[in-house]
């Protein structure tokens, strides 16, 4: 919302400056976004005297003028400037505007230099109105009255010193859409005093030819009122100096007077009307949804399709006028206009933004209407641009025709003084609480019943009773739609007061003593795996929720209840099933940047389907390329799904898993490389994580180059501890001496590791504290050695007996369990 | 009894002049094995008178100890030789790099998200959290937002696409955290002190705007907690997040549907030599926005208006990120540049604590 401080005026009486008013405003939430002060761009043009203007020596269309000027002021005695104009209409005697030298030009954007123009020295500038970005007019340098005073600064002379502020306003402030509204809320402030002229009836000379009615549809709620009034004789020309600058100064442009009238009223009351050329309407005014297949021809010039949701102004002929929201081309005013038909409407908020969004229309009117404009306004709305069209545009008018009644829209609500303060935590007396409510024009009345009158109050507040307490009784004004509770009341009584003096008030703790952990357990899981992962040397990604419909689709995700409705893109369509495409995509597009060893992770959510909570919380690495860069050490290799595993074994110890239960379950997802990839999992069921190598095909989609490797913890699928206990089993540690044997067995080519080990471990429970695979001897040249389809696996079988040192005898027998229980388990046999 | 001087003499020069282990072994021998000249020497002493012998067997014996400590002596002098010589060869050139460690890093979100749960736990907020897939009831209308009120359209809401047959209203992604306010509350009523950090996605993107960020929100619901206690709780949070004496903040009406009355927080800055200092200056920056819940979403959320009231409010985690550790733009939170995350990123174990400071 913009506005001037001199169109301020005409509402508010008040010695405040501009700084000041800007200080209010935003404290009022009405928030300053900008205050362009023109004396910043114009004030060094000055009014002068062309002394004489002659012919150029050397050019046909230039004139060579010797201008009076006044460089220090109109007091100070003036000086003679030599200066080069092209204007037609430079002419000896011309009061104009000067520009010196080292001036900036606002319309051309040059800074303006001496020069010298064919071969005759120029040292400044006569300018036009379009120069100083005053209008379009370039047809010759600003003309002035003779009697225009010599030296001024020329925004002074013409009344254009005058600061724009353009303000946010929040969706709940209709009323601040008028600059009467935005000088309420100043006055209840205490910035000046409401001068807001009342509205005069106009009487009408002659009954409207045209008639309005409202098919019923609309009269519930999308049209309940309409007002309009026939003009005619009007003379619809530009309109006066005064309005057009008021326009421009907002960012509007002049159109025409009756046009420009319509603006004036919106902004200045918030009350959008529209001007039909009487001429051209066809029959009468009806307000009805538009019919099927219908169209119009909007003011903007462009053709708009409609539905039977839409409320259209419409004549015998058709729409006219999208209700609300825009005015139509073939019933425009032009400068031919002499009959007018001026229309004021109540057009329901909730169908207007409807409409709004889906013709894509956004106007001054829209903007009101979906916010809510003040119903009692409508006929005073009519009265008010009548008063300007027949001062601006003469003729006469009819008397104002009505269809529909203003809804009521009475309504109160009981206020606790005391509670406001509660809320707020700042002392506002209950008698300037009233008062504040009053200033915005909100009735009060005591519980009890009568009205608390603004004398009663006094010129001061110590004049109230101090005894006074409870409730009151608050009637919103008509023109705050968006008041609908005692709650918000609350809020206008705490702006108007200011929260800017709201001191800090200590909020009690909630205990004393020793802070609690606040964390729950599944954030400190979360919390701690992050950790744990970036400590094994990961980088912590944030990757976007969204990822493209192929992306999702290669890994197990595109379902169509996880697609967005709107995404902003398509590489942005599918809820991710997981992290992988986000993490792969920001390797592929590191590789572009050269990197060459990538090990990326993130925690976040991967999304399982379309309900709230279906959603679980990830953790997954990648490592992408070699463990390390090229190294002297011999350091650098290809990463490999043992780096995965090692990692997620890491990150599942930090989760609070016991790694030492998990079972490698060859199930991986497919997006994982079939031989190379495993779920570990508690009991055959519960995958706690899955590691490996990913799919060839996958990193070829996705464009990363290989090798690459993954891992992710599902981390709720990690079991808690059933009852948490910060104690240790004691330590049993053995003084007797521990034994370590070796043993290597020839197995088949696909006998797994952990078979052997279980089976290693399982001989003898007791004295068997740990069994590890210290080589696999494996490939040709171990199947030349061993037979085709064999290796050998060698492991270190660790015994630590607790309450004798072994015998010999003993040791053998135990080894001789262990050969026998592989053997059983996996067909190996002692290699010889 | 012959004088023992000159086989003194003679071994202990012998000894002397040995190079190596072997050398000095043969010397042993020579002089103290079976048939070394001191131990023949030795033998004769049966032969000799007592007298003699009362004389010649201390001699001989003082000969030999001290023969065999001159051995042992030279033997540990050769091996300290030949040990510094081998270390001499074992040179090595130690400017060379070590073997390469990996360095992980935590992504200032996630540093920024702890540095949070660290200052509000120490005002006893514990951390509440929900779903990011939400029912338009739960991300609008439990907030007083109803159904076509302007707000709504403001949010700039991602919708999630209805499978064919499904007619309820669909599914949103949270446009704030707010949401997880209203689920706290439903699960533990009042009184409550609860902070929602997390993702938030709206449907905007450009230089400043991403489709997706974070955000944390605060809520406080008790019997008399008033706009002043949120604003010694905001200052009090600002104070210790960006690691500064005082802030100064200015509350500034404004309106949000969900909370009456409403204030945007704008905290006093200077911006010269374009570095942000904060609590001096003339400049103001909206930090936040905040207000006390509206009754509606107190009912909501199944707690009773008439008994209970509250604050809260909600900021940007990536914008106060920005602002403390001088990252410029928001869209490379996002796009995991490694040079970036190592850049701007933290150490695994720069945990941050209030007691032993947020940051380093």
């Amino acid at each position: 919302m913009k506005f001037t401080l001199s169109w301020l005026r005409d509402h508010l009486e008040t010695d405040a400056t501009t700084e000041e008013i800007a200080e209010a405003l935003t404290d009022l939430g009405l928030e300053v976004e900008e205050i362009a002060d023109p004396s910043a761009a114009l004030g060094a043009f000055t009014i002068c005297r062309v002394i004489e203007a002659v012919q150029h020596p050397n050019a046909d269309r230039l004139r060579l003028c010797r201008v009076e000027t006044w460089p220090n002021g109109p007091d100070a005695p003036s000086e003679e400037v030599q200066v080069v104009c092209g204007a037609p209409n430079a002419r000896t005697g011309l009061v104009g505007v000067f520009a010196r030298p080292g001036l900036h030009i606002p319309g051309t954007g040059v800074d303006l230099k001496p020069g010298v123009i064919r071969g005759v020295e120029s040292n400044g500038m006569l300018c036009s109105e379009r120069e100083l970005m005053l209008s379009d007019d370039h047809d010759g340098i600003i003309d002035l009255p003779e009697d225009a005073p010599m030296g001024v600064r020329y925004i002074d002379y013409a009344g254009l010193n005058d600061p724009m502020v353009h303000i946010a306003i929040t969706p709940n402030r209709p009323d601040a859409l008028a600059v009467a509204g935005i000088a309420r809320d100043l006055a209840a402030r205490g910035i000046g005093k409401l001068v807001t002229p009342d509205v005069e009836p106009v009487a009408g000379s002659y009954e409207s030819p045209i008639k309005v009615s409202l098919a019923p549809e609309v009269t519930e709620s999308a049209c309940p009122f309409f007002a309009g009034r026939h003009f005619r004789g009007v003379k619809n020309g530009p309109s006066p100096d005064w309005l057009q600058h008021r326009l421009r100064a907002i960012g509007l442009r002049p159109i025409s007077a009756l046009v420009d009238i319509t603006n004036l009223v919106t902004y200045d009351r918030a009350r959008p009307l529209h001007v039909f050329d009487a001429g051209k309407v066809k029959g009468d005014i009806h307000i009805r949804f538009a019919r099927e297949g219908e169209t119009i021809l909007a003011l903007d010039g462009k053709d708009y399709a409609l539905d039977t949701t839409m409320t259209m102004v419409c004549d015998d002929a058709g729409p006219e006028a999208i209700g609300g929201i825009m005015g139509g081309e073939l019933s425009g005013c032009t400068g031919e206009t002499t009959e007018v038909f001026l229309e004021a409407a109540l057009f329901d908020p909730i169908r207007t933004a409807a409409t709004g969004r889906k013709l894509k229309i956004n106007s001054d009117a829209r903007y009101r209407f979906e916010r809510g404009v003040d119903p009692e306004f409508t006929v005073s709305g009519v009265e008010l641009a009548t008063k300007l069209i027949l001062e601006i545009c003469g003729g006469e008018c009819s008397e104002v025709v009505t269809a529909g009644a203003v809804p009521d829209s009475t309504r109160s609500y009981g206020l606790d003084p005391a509670h406001v303060t509660s809320l707020v935590g700042m002392d506002i007396p209950r008698e300037q609480q009233i008062r504040i409510l009053m200033d915005l024009g909100f009735g009060v009345q005591e519980a009890g019943g009568s009205m608390v009158a603004a004398a009663a109050l006094g010129p001061a507040p110590s004049l109230v009773a101090p005894d006074l307490v409870g409730m009151v009784e608050v009637t919103p004004p008509s023109w705050r739609p968006d008041v609908q509770g005692s709650a918000d009341l609350v809020e206008e009584i705490a702006r108007v007061a200011s929260l800017s003096k709201l001191e800090a008030k200590p909020l009690p703790p909630v205990r004393t003593g020793v802070g609690r952990q606040t964390l729950t357990p599944m954030q400190k899981r979360s919390g701690a795996v992050r950790r744990r992962i970036a400590a094994l040397g990961f980088n912590e990604c944030v990757t976007y929720s969204f990822v493209s419909e192929t992306e999702a689709g290669l890994f197990g995700g595109g379902a169509a209840g996880l697609k967005l409705e709107n995404p902003i893109s398509s590489e942005m369509s599918d809820m991710r099933p997981n992290l992988y495409p986000g993490l792969l995509a920001a390797a592929a597009r590191n590789q572009a940047r050269g990197q060459g060893e990538i090990a990326l992770f993130e925690v976040g959510p991967g999304f399982t389907g379309p309900e709230p909570g279906e959603q679980q919380v990830l953790a997954t690495g990648i490592l992408v390329g070699a463990t390390t860069a090229r190294h002297w050490a011999g350091t650098r290799r290809p990463v490999d799904a043992m780096d995965a595993r090692a990692a997620a074994e890491e990150a599942l110890a930090a989760a609070g898993a016991d790694t030492s239960r998990l079972m490698t379950m060859r199930r991986a997802p497919d997006w994982f490389h079939p031989g190379r990839s495993a779920c570990l999992s508690l009991g055959p069921k519960n995958t706690l994580a899955e590691f490996g190598e990913l799919h060839p095909k996958v990193l070829d989609a996705l464009d990363v180059k290989g090798p690459a490797v993954g891992f992710t913890l599902f981390l709720d699928a990690i079991p808690f501890p059933r009852a948490k206990s910060a104690t240790r089993p004691p330590l049993s540690a053995s003084d007797f001496q521990a034994v370590e044997r070796d043993f290597a067995f020839v197995v088949d080519r696909d006998c797994e590791a952990e078979a052997i080990i279980r089976a290693a471990r399982g001989a003898d429970k007791a004295l068997i504290a740990g069994a590890s695979v210290f080589d696999v001897f494996d490939g040709p040249k171990a199947e030349s050695q061993l037979g085709a389809g064999k290796k050998s696996v060698a492991i270190a079988v660790r015994l630590e007996p607790s309450d004798r040192t072994l015998k010999d005898e003993e040791i053998e027998a135990v080894a001789s369990r262990v050969v026998e229980a592989v053997g059983k388990a996996t067909g190996g046999t002692l290699r010889t | 009894m012959q004088d023992l001087e000159p086989l003194r003499a003679k071994y202990l020069g012998e000894i002397a002049e040995a190079t190596d282990e072997a050398g000095l072994e043969a010397i042993r021998v020579a002089a103290l094995g079976k048939k070394g000249e001191v131990s023949l020497r030795m033998r004769e002493l049966g032969k000799m008178t007592p007298e003699e012998r009362r004389e010649a067997g201390p001699a001989l014996n003082a000969l030999k100890d001290e023969l065999g400590a001159a051995i042992s002596a030279q033997a540990a002098a050769l091996a300290d030789a030949a040990l510094a010589e081998r270390l001499k060869a074992e040179w090595f050139d130690v400017t060379l790099a070590p073997r390469p460690v990996r360095q992980g890093t935590i992504h200032p979100v996630s540093q920024v998200m702890e540095e949070c749960a660290a200052i509000f736990a120490e005002m006893g907020f514990t951390i509440a959290e929900g779903p990011q897939i939400e029912t338009d009831w739960f991300n609008f209308d439990a907030l007083n937002i109803p159904p076509e009120h302007p707000a709504r359209q403001e949010h700039d809401t991602f919708f999630m696409a209805r499978e064919e047959g499904d007619d309820r209203p669909p599914h949103v992604l949270r446009t704030h955290t707010s949401p997880v306010q209203i689920r706290a509350m439903q699960e533990h009523g009042a009184p409550i002190r609860v902070i929602a950090p997390g993702r938030v996605y709206r449907m905007d993107m450009d230089q400043t705007h991403t489709p997706m960020f974070h955000q944390v929100e605060g809520l406080a619901i008790d019997r008399d907690i008033s706009m002043a206690n949120l604003k010694w709780v905001l200052e009090e949070f600002c104070k210790a997040f960006f690691e500064v004496e005082s802030v100064e903040l200015r509350f500034r009406a404004s309106h949000f549907p969900f909370t009456e009355p409403s204030a945007e927080v704008d905290i006093r800055c200077s911006w010269e030599g374009g570095q942000l200092k904060l609590g001096e200056g003339d400049d103001w920056m909206e930090i936040l926005g905040s207000g006390m819940v509206h009754p509606k979403v107190l009912a909501a959320a199944g707690v009773d208006p008439e008994e209970w009231q509250g604050f809260a409010f909600g900021m940007g985690i990536d914008r106060i990120a920005m602002l403390k550790y001088g990252i410029p733009d928001l869209r490379a939170f996002f796009d995991s540049d490694l040079r970036w995350l190592k850049h701007y990123g933290f150490a695994a174990l720069d945990v941050p604590t209030v007691h032993g400071g947020l940051s380093r």
